[in-house]
């Protein structure tokens, strides 16, 4: 019981790390993306390989995963952020698709469909952070959430962000305020693509090991639940989204009726709250963050 | 979206590269067109709503996948034991019952999920129809099980060879069911009433309203038509492969892929863009030797060429963007 609270913990902080990247590319720019499952995978195999083949250490690898998660954020995003919002939508869940594809299907590299064993657990100073000591792990995964949380938070509130921003309000209007849209867009894409890539280092060694069945378009989906539900445009929101999709998930062992449940049941659940939350709450529960007031010199003569 | 049993693009894929005869490429061809024929019939469904709601549904290929189901389930409880002229007539009938129950799940859909989101902002309704599909999949998968079944054969599909070209009379039947549906819908919005008052919709909602035309009802209208292609498309999926919770989520996508590859919201063009595609995928693994294993990856890559190359589609109108 108490085991299952710190698992669903667990699963919060890996998943809110890529909602945290969903909620910069939805809720600030406004794109559905539905590709964080295949940065996800991404940020795993390069762990799992790094590590297992290469014996590089974990938080070497770390960096890695950013990077090359970020580098097919690139790669995917140039092309297809131009395309309008809708179409980006299909090919993103193309991307994530073939990246499965690949994982199934490259043998030589990723061990096709039976994936990679026995990934090194992670040392911190002569530390083992093993996934069987699950405090431990929490602790480590929680202090990765506050960094991204902190870092995407500031990063919304800089420049970048009113740029985002500026362009999910209105593109033709961001444009011609000097807004490089596309340049913008990509920017975003490849944040989001960094942080999940971490995710996914993190759950590589959560697991200790990584098959390509793991990242199916359900995780993308449930990371776009997490960022509906929570509130676009709020990071504090999106944590909050990934909490609660996770105890959904987790609720039928939870409560022990995992045998009476079906296990379609949490699905069900998460297409019910995209729909039932986009015609009674589209803010979601927390709604998006107020922007604090400037501070003023001069007090103006009401709102404009 | 599991690796599960194969899409329907998987029977018509022929491997093995081939040594360049006049019957191979007539076989490739041919089942390109039946391929293509039953893309072109679900790609309809998008782009007519497209046409009018400007936003894609999502939960198309998850419509064509119930009404597969219910065509199969129809046909099991109403064919006899024998096969024969009957068991044709049954198969009909059975599509029919699909179509019927799609278009009645398509109407239901959009008046709960998508109408109360018209005026909301672009992405609400996406996410919506996401969701509508999630649904849609795992309630299948729930109350139907994810084993996959296989439909029995309406008649004998033993091969006719043409020239060294093989046929299955299934290829005829979904050729010519393709090919009446096509011209049927071609001609109800062209010709009819309705049809006339769907074309104004989708050119101008606001201006449409005010010449007495109930565009809600339209839409409705629309959204009927649409899932009942997609029934249709199901059921003639069903000859050739399982029915399965997951089976509608890859060619529906495909099909979109079809529809935006002709010119979105434009109705000869998702038919011009699913035969491009089903040849497209056949000749594309045949002659250009693209690895199988890659099959599913021709549509977006085409997808994302034709959008960077010409963004308005093969015979769609390039549109300005007003402020």
């Amino acid at each position: 019981m108490f085991n299952f609270i710190l698992l669903i913990l667990i699963y919060t902080a890996i998943f809110a790390l890529m909602a945290i990247g969903q909620n910069l590319i939805t809720g600030y720019v406004g794109l559905l993306s539905l590709t964080q499952a295949g940065f996800f995978a991404i940020g795993s195999y390069v762990t799992a390989i790094l590590s297992v083949t290469y014996g590089w250490n974990f938080w070497l690898t770390v960096p890695m995963a950013a990077l090359i998660s970020s580098f097919f954020g690139l790669l995917i995003g140039l092309p297809t952020l131009r395309l309008k919002g809708d179409y980006l939508a299909i090919a993103t869940l193309g991307f994530g698709e073939i990246v499965r594809n690949i994982l199934n299907n490259w043998d030589s590299l990723t061990n096709g469909p039976m994936g990679i064993q026995r990934i090194p657990m992670i040392s911190l100073f002569g530390i083992q952070i093993s996934p069987y000591k699950k405090w431990g792990f929490l602790v480590l995964v929680w202090i990765f959430v506050l960094v991204a949380y902190f870092l995407f938070d500031r990063l919304a509130k800089s420049r970048l962000g009113r740029a985002l921003e500026a362009i999910r309000e209105d593109e033709i209007a961001a444009s011609s305020m000097g807004i490089n849209v596309t340049r913008y867009k990509v920017w975003a894409f490849i944040l989001g693509a960094a942080v999940a890539g971490v995710a996914g280092s993190l759950q590589a060694e959560f697991i200790l090991s990584v098959t390509p069945g793991a990242f199916t378009f359900m995780v993308s989906i449930m990371v776009l639940c997490m960022v509906v539900l929570g509130g676009m445009g709020n990071f504090k929101a999106v944590i909050l989204g990934a909490f609660i999709i996770q105890f959904i998930s987790y609720f039928p062992q939870l409560v022990g009726l995992s045998n009476v449940i079906p296990p379609q049941f949490k699905q069900i659940l998460f297409g019910l709250i995209l729909v039932v939350m986009m015609i009674w709450r589209p803010q979601g529960i927390l709604g998006r963050e107020k922007r604090s007031a400037p501070r003023r010199l001069f007090r103006s003569g009401g709102d404009v | 979206m599991t690796r599960g049993p194969p899409s329907v693009a998987e029977v018509y894929l022929i491997k093995e590269p081939i040594v360049g005869s006049i019957a191979e490429f007539f076989q490739h061809l041919m089942n390109g067109l039946t391929l293509g024929g039953i893309y072109a019939l679900i790609a309809l469904g998008y782009t007519m709503v497209y046409g009018i709601l400007k936003f894609i549904n999502f939960a198309h290929g998850d419509i064509l996948m119930v009404g597969s189901y219910i065509g199969l389930f129809t046909f099991d409880a109403i064919r006899g034991q024998t096969m024969g002229p009957w068991t044709v007539i049954a198969f009909f009938i059975a599509m029919l019952a699909g179509m019927l129950f799609s278009a009645g799940l398509g109407m239901a859909i959009e008046r709960i999920a998508y109408k109360p989101l018209r005026r909301a902002t672009r992405l609400a309704p996406l996410l919506s129809a996401i969701g509508v599909s999630f649904i849609l999949s795992n309630m299948a998968a729930w109350m139907w099980g994810t084993k996959s079944r296989k439909l029995d054969y309406p008649f004998d599909n033993s091969p006719i060879y043409l020239k060294g070209v093989s046929i299955t009379p299934h290829q005829i039947l979904i050729l010519a069911v393709v090919i009446v549906m096509m011209v049927a819908l071609k001609l109800f919005v062209d010709r009819s009433r309705i049809g006339k008052a769907m074309r104004a919709t989708s050119l101008d909602q606001d201006t449409a309203k005010l010449m007495g035309i109930k565009a809600d009802k339209i839409i409705a209208i629309t959204f009927a038509i649409g899932s009942a292609l997609a029934a249709t498309a199901g059921f003639l999926i069903a000859l050739e492969i399982k029915v399965y919770p997951s089976m509608g989520t890859m060619t529906g996508l495909k099909a979109f892929v079809a529809a935006v590859v002709g010119g979105i919201g434009n109705i000869s063009g998702a038919m011009l863009g699913g035969i491009l595609l089903g040849l497209l995928e056949t000749f594309g693994v045949a002659l250009l030797g693209i690895p199988y294993g890659l099959r599913d990856t021709i549509a977006f890559v085409a997808l994302i060429i034709i959008l960077l190359v010409k963004p308005e589609g093969l015979l769609g109108k390039a549109e300005k963007e007003k402020v």
